[in-house]
């Protein structure tokens, strides 16, 4: 049975006009356990709504979503905040730190909703990601590419079943992109988490085995998707 | 713990609004605590105080101005009463003791009051408790022009054993109305924390014949302060029918408490103002609390949309903000103590200065205990409209531009 299950997935949102305006339209997707999937797709092509969507940040306006056995659709919302704590990592485009907090006090966060508190697994994070002395420093204390590695070690924190990550390299450059690819996907190996990561950036996509277009998953044109 | 964490990393991140609004706070509750505090005490501690006597017997006039001058050496005298009075009263089967005053001079704006040597060796100020002489005094002789002086009066006024002085006429300083005589001061009374420490005490005789005070009044006295026997609780109800009621010459307030209860009574209107103020104050505070959490919501909006995104609960999110209220509020009520202590302890001063009555700031009052859980319930309610602001956070809009 696949990890995650979406079928006739829709979402629309109103546009400043007052008009309707559909941004995903998703027929079927499935992901395998520990199965490592690129989405190819333009800007505002509505990946970010679809990971949303899986996520539970947003709810559908139709279709259902099915993670490691869950059906999204019928948990109320603090379950699907539920859900979301245990059993998905997020790692976004601009990492969303938390800009008063540690390293460690950000990645600890992560695990604080769901599974618990582990501060040694924590730190053993950090440890693999390369900031092991880094712990105490604050966001703004790092490079961009370490900032980026403490947002995989806090996507990893509450032990995952699935990583969903939007656009990560789209503030890097070639080389730290290359490198933060090759780390997020060693990491989902080693911590046996699915990963499902968007990007429009063929570098970055080239580093997958399977790469999907999202134009083909999703029934609305990108410039529709855009309006 | 993570609801903590929270708390604690928004108080640090906005620590200047956050101490701003913790000091309004403690204003508030310091001055609440402090007029609640010294009402109670006040009240408590002046209807306490009566010099170790029931009754004092004037002329006709008010009780309280009576208490007042006789009692607490406040106000002027409302008129003299014969010597023949004071035998009278004294002679009273029901009188343990009567001590007469008398007053109409000062020195330096400290009364003079004369009295006779039974106020220092039979009257007890406080139970068990007698005027007591620094090391190297001695009581004044009632036939000598020689005083003894209250505590308080003495150091203000750098008086010691063996200084000379000339009392002025009235109860009001007036350097014109210097009288001739000349007084030794012969002891200094230690603190008794009572009005007697403000006073400078010399022989009855030395009031009665002061030179250019009227000769006629040569006997008279100003007061006489009573003491019934133990167990003459009817006694009081029979003089006070015999000299208020029947009478129509002399006042006999009594008992002192109740006459001085009187006092508050008249200023309780004031009491209730100050409460009301206080009350305001607090209202502000939690205004002041309010505001400056709703308005660091929307700067906070993102980080409370990367906290849903990791899982928070919107009540997660909701009890942090109204947690973090209540800890602004509690720590202003922390320093609140601060703030009380030194109103307290400025208040006391003043009032120690004004009557010789002494409060004390750091006695226990369970205005201690119910302000600060006031306060804080009214920092958490404050709390909650902000946390309903938060709780309305729209995650996905709030985390990352859409792609």
């Amino acid at each position: 049975m696949p990890l995650l299950e979406i079928f006739q997935l829709k979402k629309t949102f109103v546009n400043p006009e007052g008009f309707d305006h559909e941004v995903v339209n998703v027929k079927q997707f499935t992901l395998d356990d520990k199965a490592q999937v690129a989405l190819q797709g333009e800007s505002g092509s509505g990946k970010t709504t679809f990971l949303h969507l899986i996520a539970g940040i947003l709810r559908p306006d139709a279709g259902s979503i099915t993670i490691a056995g869950r059906a999204m659709s019928g948990l109320n919302e603090p379950e699907r905040d539920r859900l979301r704590a245990t059993t998905i990592g997020y790692i976004f485009q601009t990492f969303n730190l938390l800009q008063g907090y540690t390293c460690l006090e950000n990645v600890l966060l992560g695990m604080s909703f769901g599974p618990g508190i582990d501060k040694a697994f924590a730190e053993a994070l950090l440890q693999r990601v390369g900031l092991g002395d880094r712990l105490k420093h604050y966001p703004r204390q790092l490079s961009i590419g370490q900032q980026q590695r403490v947002a995989v070690a806090r996507a990893l924190a509450n032990k995952p079943k699935l990583v969903l990550a939007d656009e990560p390299t789209g503030n890097l450059d070639h080389k730290n992109a290359r490198k933060s690819v090759t780390l997020i996907r060693e990491a989902c190996r080693e911590n046996g988490t699915a990963l499902l990561l968007v990007s429009h950036d063929r570098e970055t996509l080239s580093q997958f085995e399977q790469v999907r277009e999202f134009e083909h998953i999703n029934q609305v044109s990108p410039e529709e998707a855009n309006l | 713990m993570t609801v903590w964490l929270i708390v604690f990393k928004s108080l640090r991140q906005h620590a200047l609004s956050t101490i701003v609004t913790a000091l309004s706070v403690a204003l508030a509750g310091g001055l609440l605590m402090s007029v609640w505090s010294i009402k109670e005490q006040s009240d408590a501690t002046f209807t306490g105080v009566n010099a170790g006597f029931d009754a004092v017997l004037g002329a006709r006039g008010s009780k309280l101005q009576l208490v007042l001058n006789a009692i607490f050496n406040l106000e002027a005298s409302p008129g003299n009463l014969a010597w023949s009075d004071f035998l009278d009263i004294q002679n009273n089967p029901n009188v343990e003791l009567a001590v007469p005053l008398a007053v109409g001079d000062n020195y330096h704006g400290y009364r003079l009051v004369g009295t006779t040597p039974e106020l220092f060796h039979k009257a007890e100020y406080a139970p068990g408790k007698h005027f007591e002489l620094r090391p190297g005094g001695d009581w004044f002789d009632p036939g000598r022009r020689e005083a003894v002086v209250g505590d308080f009066a003495a150091r203000k006024m750098n008086l010691k054993v063996g200084d000379t002085f000339h009392p002025f006429h009235g109860l009001i300083f007036d350097e014109k109305n210097q009288h001739s005589e000349t007084y030794v001061v012969v002891g200094v009374l230690k603190p008794s924390n009572t009005p007697a420490d403000h006073v400078i005490w010399i022989p009855l005789a030395g009031v009665q014949r002061m030179s250019g005070h009227d000769p006629n009044a040569a006997t008279d006295v100003s007061a006489v302060l009573v003491k019934l026997k133990a167990g003459s609780a009817i006694a009081g109800f029979q003089m006070d029918m015999m000299y208020n009621k029947q009478g129509n010459r002399l006042t006999f307030a009594w008992p002192i408490g109740r006459v001085t209860a009187e006092l508050f009574d008249k200023i309780s209107w004031f009491d209730r103002v100050l409460t009301l103020v206080s009350y305001f104050v607090a209202l502000v505070a939690a205004g002041s609390i309010l505001a400056s959490i709703y308005n660091s919501i929307n700067e906070r909006r993102h980080e409370l949309a990367i906290l849903r995104a990791l899982g928070a609960r919107r009540a997660t999110v909701f009890s942090a903000i109204v947690l973090e209220a209540a800890t602004i509020s509690a720590l202003g009520m922390a320093a609140g103590f601060g703030i009380y202590i030194g109103l307290m302890a400025v208040a006391a001063d003043i009032i120690r200065a004004e009557t010789g009555v002494v409060l004390t700031p750091f006695a226990f009052n369970p205005v201690m205990l119910w302000a600060p859980a006031g306060f804080i319930a009214l920092g958490a309610l404050a709390g909650i409209v902000p946390a309903m602001k938060a709780y309305r956070t729209d995650v996905a809009s709030s985390l990352t531009p859409h792609s």
